[in-house]
């Protein structure tokens, strides 16, 4: 792995250069700051008072899974564009072995999610009373363990889609439906039992029922199942990306 | 001598139904400079692809300092230099850090990065970034990544493409450059021109298929031994004179222009025999040689920009 240190601080810097890259880290602490603020002080652990409509711990997991899907989504964006521009290949034709170019990516993205955790939980300090003990280390985990599940399946997209100007739509289509399925906004005993299968086949389902039972304080080893899924999913997708993944 | 740096044999490579390249053999020789020349879509870029170890031929078997750069591209790649065609850098990265980083890539971690920029006459753009660069800043700092290692054998697929004529002709001086330090050059162009002034040997390339390999002088002589003298004169009796000149096939007349027509080398000196034998002055006397743009005519039927 010759140069993946070295690409991945380089790639992180060159994804602070672009107008959209800082501040987009930035919007969803400000959307979850913004939040905050709009709403009376709460306990992070109950429901939100007035509207019920997001279950126990929503707000933070909510914008949480944004944070991921953000990374997933500039991260095919990136690729679909280097690899149009032919950066990839030109990557290719060097001593560097192209499961480092990609990890590079996927690095650069975790330390970014890490970073926007960082971020929210001080603003979440901030804004959310936090009257139980919330596991923040834990949660912060499992949230770097739900991004990385979900930026393979943003690889999985990133080698289908055929051109750059695809890549994004393409991704936001299939991710943030996924959101409106996952249990977040609506139980999963209250869906139909046709789109409830759905939802149990799709991994964002398994980042929220991980998300909120860490941060209900349930520990890892009731949710050993979600990580597995996790885990599972990222095996597929790097499994279906290493077969139909395109350098050109 | 020594062994080829490059050998290709008999390789084929097709994209679904569409047969890139049908059947090509050619041997780079150490320390030269060799261009692979044909039209746009005539396999120049497969060909050389395969090579680099990037694409995997069909069919056939590629040798490049001995090595196979399918099974042993790690360790082919240290010792090559590679310059695609239409490649593109990440449009923010700085130039610096582009050296940077391809340095930091070969197992030897080379140091001359530096001393590359220098060369290239990249150092005021150090700072900048790779969006902001023109085409010929681009292409040298391309080379200059190509070069980073330290490379036995450079690649360079049209180098020069959408440079305007000083561009060029700065690049092809830092071309010869490579080649005065010992380096074997294998380029591809669609230029004659490129070809001519450059490589010591060219194959030319259509449809796939290698027509014909040699020095471009060679290739001249073999397919258009046809050359031309343009001289004009006042003198009254030139006429008669040039009729005379053996070795000359035709001869046209416009007022005081002359122009004959002959083949071989010997064509020439033999106009300027007569000439000075008859005393005959003249007051313009030019030659006119076939170039490869010729010879590609005359091979293929068809000029290489139809
Ligand atoms: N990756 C590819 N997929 C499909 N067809 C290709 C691909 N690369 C090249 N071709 C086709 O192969 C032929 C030869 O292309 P190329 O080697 O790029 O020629 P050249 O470099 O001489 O212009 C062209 O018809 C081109 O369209
Ligand atoms: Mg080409």
């Amino acid at each position: 792995m010759r140069g993946l240190w070295e690409l991945t601080w380089l790639e992180t810097k060159i994804f602070l250069r672009e107008p959209l890259g800082a501040i987009g880290t930035f919007i969803p602490v400000a959307v979850f700051v913004l939040l905050g603020r709009s709403l009376p002080r709460v306990s992070a652990t109950s429901a939100l008072p007035g509207d019920g409509v997001l279950s126990p711990g929503g707000v933070p997991v909510l914008v949480s899974m944004l944070i991921a899907i953000s990374a997933v989504l500039s991260l095919v964006t990136i690729i679909s564009i280097y690899r149009e521009g032919g950066i990839l290949k030109r990557l290719r034709a060097t001593p560097l072995r192209p499961p480092t170019i990609l990890t590079a990516h996927v690095l650069v993205k975790l330390l970014l999610t890490a970073f926007t955790m960082a971020l929210m939980i001080l603003a979440g300090k901030r804004y959310f009373t936090t009257d139980a003990h919330v596991p923040l280390f834990s949660f912060a985990l499992a949230l770097l363990l739900s991004a990385w599940s979900i930026l393979s399946l943003g690889f999985v997209i990133a080698s289908i889609v055929p051109t750059a100007r695809f890549a994004q739509p393409v991704g936001a289509l299939v991710l943030y439906p996924m959101i409106g399925l996952s249990g977040i906004f609506v139980p999963l005993a209250q869906l139909p039992p046709a789109l409830r299968a759905l939802a149990r086949v799709l991994p964002l389902t398994y980042v929220v029922n991980l998300l909120e039972g860490i941060w209900r304080n349930e520990g890892w080893l009731a949710h050993l199942g979600d990580v597995g899924a996790l885990v599972v999913t990222f095996v597929v997708c790097i499994a279906i990306s290493s077969r139909v993944f395109r350098w050109e | 001598m020594s062994p080829p740096a490059i050998r290709v044999s008999g390789i084929r490579k097709t994209y679904g139904s569409l047969v890139a390249v049908h059947d090509v053999s050619l041997e780079v020789r150490d320390g030269e400079i060799f261009g692979l020349i044909g039209p746009n879509g005539a396999g120049k870029t497969t060909t050389m692809e395969c090579v680099e170890g990037i694409r995997t031929p069909d069919s056939g078997t590629i040798s490049v300092l001995g090595l196979d750069p399918f099974r042993d591209v790690y360790q082919l790649q240290e010792r090559i230099g590679v310059q695609l065609q239409q490649a593109q850098l990440q449009k923010r990265i700085k130039v610096w850090e582009a050296v940077q980083l391809w340095a930091s890539l070969y197992r030897k971690q080379p140091k001359i990065g530096e001393q590359l920029l220098e060369q290239l006459g990249l150092v005021e753009k150090r700072d900048a970034w790779f969006m902001t660069l023109s085409g010929g800043q681009k292409q040298r700092l391309f080379i200059a990544l190509a070069l980073i290692n330290d490379p036995e054998v450079v690649f360079l697929d049209e180098l020069t493409t959408g440079l305007d004529p000083q561009a060029r002709r700065a690049i092809w001086e830092l071309v010869r450059g490579i080649r005065e330090r010992g380096k074997t050059v294998f380029l591809t162009t669609h230029l004659m021109e490129e070809a001519e002034k450059l490589c010591d040997r060219v194959a030319i390339i259509e449809y796939g298929r290698i027509i014909d390999v040699g020095s471009p002088a060679e290739l001249v002589d073999r397919h258009v031994p046809e050359r031309s003298v343009v001289l004009v004169t006042d003198d009254e009796h030139a006429g008669d004179q040039l009729a005379n000149v053996a070795r000359a096939s035709s001869m046209t007349r416009d007022g005081s222009r002359y122009t004959l027509h002959g083949s071989g080398e010997q064509f020439v000196s033999s106009v300027i025999e007569c000439l000075s034998e008859s005393r005959i002055h003249v007051k313009d006397f030019r030659t006119v040689l076939p170039s490869l743009e010729d010879v590609f005519l005359k091979l293929t039927g068809h000029s290489i920009r139809d």
